[in-house]
């Protein structure tokens, strides 16, 4: 193991065996799926459709997001269709990513993928109020100022005052910790998203405990 | 990795952060320690890359090609606040006068192609309106300031290649954002010609100066 900075070393013990667990569970789902796949084949556009049930496997019956799977509901449409873009071009490479979402879309085509996008944005979204409280204010702060002093952009010039996003710019208020959290470590380590984002620039100035407020505030925004 | 073996590692990565904590502070000055290409970095993860300008939430504006003295100018302006932007201000009110200087001037030399985008259909129009003005409506031509490219110079800033939603934005709420507070502000000049405008006529010279090269 190359990580060796103890209060690391833990989390990625437990990480490792939570996405054991996750994957066993999702192997089982897929498994139901291919088998419900081939008994209903229409796409109906709404929660009954193979597409969308294909998505709320993993996201949540309601798309609300579950485990390391994102919340999809609210969403801004033009962001989901191109996330799914880019993982069908496999431009977006972090590890959960390459290990779900890439097979998840390959034979996706792109009117599908504009419909579940048109649908999903549609859906309120809810808060997953599951951060660090303590750390709230100091998220607040990073996000709407950034850290000048140390080359930290204000999040807010991009995402919004409310962290709602706009056109291709995800709404970022109210996803789960854990998933922001990873992201911003993500584009630190070098993945990538789409093409020309601004963000493994804005991650990298980002110290561990900036992305530890970072995350927990916005998990609290409605 | 044994316990003690652990405490070594974690001791040195200390030791290593408190030294480039240290190294940083002692910087200040933009020529050591790639203070400046890091600041620029920093400006150009929101101005586009090289500096075409980016739409954020809110329009980013074009800084490549801009005129030295304008960019130092609205620096200052947000940090006295003369000019009313929040994000702004915090970004400029760290900025040593002479990393202020130094970074205006980089970007005078970058020269990407216009962002794009804007509407078409009022092009003639906005360029009519750049040229010659309109008289009728006390608006003179932008081009005998700004010049017949756009360019700009010294303090009036080049409009070529500008974000159209930056503009349209700038010039339909010029007073709301700038010359504010008492200090004498080189803005107040535009402050008639931008109350001058309807609306469509601010579209069309935004959407004109856009494509301008």
């Amino acid at each position: 193991m190359s990580v060796v900075i103890p209060h690391v070393t833990v989390p990625v013990n437990a990480q490792g065996a939570r996405k054991l667990e996750v994957m066993k569970r999702i192997g089982l789902k897929i498994t139901v799926l291919a088998i419900l796949a081939v008994a209903a084949p229409a796409w109906a556009g709404d929660w009954e459709s193979p597409a969308v049930r294909n998505c709320t496997w993993c996201h949540g019956t309601s798309a609300q997001g579950f485990m390391v799977a994102p919340r999809l509901a609210g969403q801004r449409p033009q962001y989901i269709e191109n996330q799914l873009r880019s993982f069908h071009e496999h431009t977006r490479d972090e590890p959960f990513s390459k290990q779900y979402m890439w097979g998840a879309v390959a034979a996706l085509g792109p009117r599908t993928a504009r419909d579940l996008a048109i649908y999903f944005a549609a859906i309120a979204p809810k808060p997953a109020n599951d951060g660090d409280r303590n750390l709230a204010a100091r998220g607040r702060t990073i996000y709407l100022e950034g850290i000048p002093e140390a080359n930290v952009v204000s999040c807010y010039a991009c995402h919004g005052p409310n962290a709602e996003g706009v056109r291709d710019i995800p709404r970022l208020g109210g996803l789960a910790y854990f998933y922001l959290k990873g992201r911003l470590k993500h584009w630190q380590e070098g993945y990538h998203s789409s093409p020309g984002s601004p963000m493994p620039m804005v991650a990298g100035h980002l110290g561990p405990d900036e992305i530890e407020a970072l995350a927990s505030y916005l998990s609290f925004v409605k | 990795m044994n316990l003690t073996g652990l405490r070594a590692v974690v001791q040195a990565a200390m030791l290593a952060v408190i030294f480039s904590a240290a190294a940083h502070a002692q910087e200040g000055a933009p020529a050591g320690h790639g203070g400046l290409e890091a600041k620029l970095e920093y400006c150009k993860t929101c101005h586009g890359l090289s500096g075409q300008g980016y739409l954020g939430y809110f329009p980013m504006p074009r800084l490549a090609g801009q005129q030295p003295q304008y960019i130092e100018n609205q620096l200052r302006a947000f940090s006295e606040r003369r000019r009313t932007n929040p994000i702004m201000f915090n970004v400029a009110h760290v900025l040593s006068p002479s990393m202020l200087t130094a970074l205006a001037t980089h970007f005078k030399n970058l020269n990407p192609k216009p962002f794009g985008g804007a509407p078409r259909r009022s092009i003639a129009t906005g360029k009519r309106i750049f040229e010659e003005g309109l008289p009728e409506s006390n608006v003179p031509a932008c081009s005998a300031c700004h010049g017949t490219e756009g360019k700009g110079q010294n303090e009036i800033p080049r409009l070529a290649g500008q974000l159209y939603p930056y503009t349209v934005g700038q010039l339909t709420g010029w007073k709301a954002e700038r010359g504010q507070g008492s200090a004498v502000d080189t803005s107040a000049i535009m402050a008639p010609t931008a109350h001058n405008l309807t609306r469509s006529q601010v579209e069309a010279v935004a959407a004109y100066v856009s494509y301008l090269q």
